[in-house]
């Protein structure tokens, strides 16, 4: 069955790319683009993984994480996070909200396709 | 103790000051010397007319005595005792005789409190640069533009690369992706270095008085038509008009710097000048000899010309110590005042042969560097005296340097530094300390 991957990300390029290899890699990948219905999104595709940029156009990745998490029927979803801060305060603060992985950007296609395969543990 | 008895104070330091006796000073303003005892120690309030003639007597304004400044003084005073940490183990300040202290010794206090508050400025635009590099919103929103630009690009490229048969729709598609990722990082690079060059600060805050005097001498394009021959311009009202010389000392290095161009102007006028020139060419020595008219002269006088006349040109003054006073900076060619300068310049090997002038071409490691012309020589500051040995400031002029008129005295290019800190030439035997950037050599 093909898996589902849920891309949150508003730059397009970026967006293009991580589609193109994650669908050779035989993901199903759908994608959103602002932070405000994000977890409304989530909810409606019922994901296998969401991928997701910590900045967001109306609402920031924090707090799609901790809702996320917050919501009973949705609280087991892995989410890797997509930042371009590599601050401490930030990986501190998507572990505290409940991160399964955390990527800093920008990274190698290798890598994003291992954590994903990982985190779905195909 | 009201902030009035302080009168009594300063009546009393001033009459000290002025070695008057006690009873000398209560003859001349028609009081009997115990009384002036009681008003000097504060024990009785005077003002009106006894005030009035204590002031003649001690030939100072009746504000000097009276209140004047002080309230201010004494509020800028409390503010440094409320507002300083105290070190352990050090006598507390004397709280109760603030008003004395102040009364006593107006300018020590006065110095106090300007002292702190100057520091408390300072503190202020310290904070303001690091919040700046912490939290500024538009560097953050600069940096991560760039950054997600470079994860795009970093991706697509890496599709490009290792995607084996990938369909020419695609490769076209993440073709343009690219390009027009590119097109945008550069557009965010540039817009961060423009943002970093305009700094708040860079072109107010934290000035030294040699900066400022750059600033003004660039602000007026290193010419000053009124202070030619016959200009009838005036020297201090130019330093006194300028809004870029805040610090007096910047205005006396100014006034000193335009005493010597006023001199230089006479003994080069301008109109003879632009002639040798446009017959001569930009050769210096040349020149010189045509104008008949030491080099030094010359060099600072060409230095001191429009770009309309001369095209860019540089400009290094030096002292025997190495100090820079006066820099005219020219593109191509870095010279910092921040740090000690590069004693391969011909400036500093000339002041040991002060005899003589040197050619020669430069060129700095820098990624902008061009190759520049400069001649230096030595001028002495004062008359020769007996027995005395010269002092002497090194004078380097520097222009651009064409390929096709390299002049029979450089034949060679002459690789020399900035400053060594931020210079990346290796083994180096004028190197004194090791430089910061990668690669940098080691003192030898």
């Amino acid at each position: 069955m093909n898996r589902q991957v849920l891309l949150i990300e508003d730059e397009p390029n970026i967006i293009e790319a991580i589609s193109f290899i994650l669908s050779r890699d035989g993901w199903q990948v759908k994608t959103h683009s602002n932070g405000r219905d994000a977890v409304d999104v989530v909810r409606a595709r019922r994901p296998d993984l969401v991928i997701l940029d910590v900045m967001l156009p109306g609402r920031s990745g924090f707090d799609i994480l901790t809702d996320i998490r917050n919501s009973d029927d949705l609280a087991a979803t892995p989410v890797l996070m997509l930042t371009a801060r590599g601050q401490r305060k930030d990986r501190e603060l998507a572990e505290q909200g409940g991160v399964n992985r955390y990527m800093t950007k920008p990274f190698s296609n290798s890598e994003m396709l291992s954590a994903v395969r990982e985190l779905v543990g195909t | 103790m009201t902030e009035s008895s302080t009168i009594g104070t300063r009546i009393r330091q001033r009459r000290l000051s002025q070695g008057m006796r006690q009873s000398a000073l209560a003859d001349l303003a028609g009081i009997s010397p115990s009384y002036l005892n009681l008003i000097e120690h504060n024990r009785r309030r005077i003002g009106g007319k006894i005030l009035l003639r204590l002031a003649e007597a001690l030939e100072v304004d009746v504000p000097v005595l009276s209140q004047g400044g002080e309230a201010a003084l004494l509020s800028g005073l409390r503010d440094v005792v409320s507002q300083t940490p105290r070190t352990d183990g050090t006598a507390p300040p004397e709280l109760d005789r603030l008003e004395e202290f102040a009364g006593r010794f107006p300018g020590w206090a006065q110095l106090l409190a300007d002292t702190y508050q100057r520091s408390e400025q300072r503190e202020r635009l310290v904070q303001a640069l690091t919040d700046r590099l912490a939290h500024d919103p538009h560097l953050a929103e600069s940096l991560h533009e760039v950054l997600s630009v470079v994860t795009a690009i970093r991706s697509t490229a890496s599709i490009l690369v290792d995607t084996r048969q990938l369909e020419p729709e695609w490769q076209a598609r993440f073709h343009r992706n690219i390009n027009e990722d590119s097109r945008r990082l550069a557009e965010g690079a540039e817009e961060l270095v423009r943002y970093l060059d305009a700094a708040p600060g860079s072109a107010s805050d934290i000035r030294s008085p040699q900066e400022e005097m750059d600033q003004f001498l660039a602000a007026h394009d290193y010419h000053f038509e009124a202070l030619e021959p016959g200009g009838g311009g005036d020297i201090d009202a130019l330093v006194a008009d300028s809004d870029i010389l805040s610090l007096s000392s910047a205005r006396s290095l100014c006034r000193s710097a335009l005493q010597q161009y006023r001199t230089d102007a006479v003994r080069v006028p301008l109109g003879p000048l632009r002639a040798a020139l446009a017959e001569i060419g930009m050769h210096p020595a040349a020149l010189a000899r045509r104008l008949q008219v030491d080099l030094a002269t010359l060099l600072r006088r060409l230095a001191f010309l429009p770009v309309k006349d001369v095209g860019p040109v540089g400009l290094v003054i030096v002292d025997g110590a190495g100090a820079m006073l006066l820099r005219r900076p020219l593109d191509g060619f870095a010279m910092t005042r921040l740090a000690g300068s590069c004693p391969l310049w011909p400036v500093f090997r000339v002041l040991s042969q002060p005899a003589g002038a040197v050619q020669q071409r430069l060129i700095q490691p820098t990624r902008d560097a061009r190759t520049v012309n400069a001649l230096a020589c030595v001028a002495p500051i004062e008359a020769m005296a007996v027995n005395e040995p010269p002092l002497l400031r090194g004078v380097m002029f520097l222009w651009p340097a064409n390929e096709e008129d390299a002049p029979e005295e450089a034949h060679t290019i002459q690789p020399v530094g900035t400053s060594c800190r931020i210079c990346a030439r290796t083994r180096c035997v004028a190197r004194r300390e090791s430089s910061l950037l990668e690669g940098g050599g080691e003192p030898t």
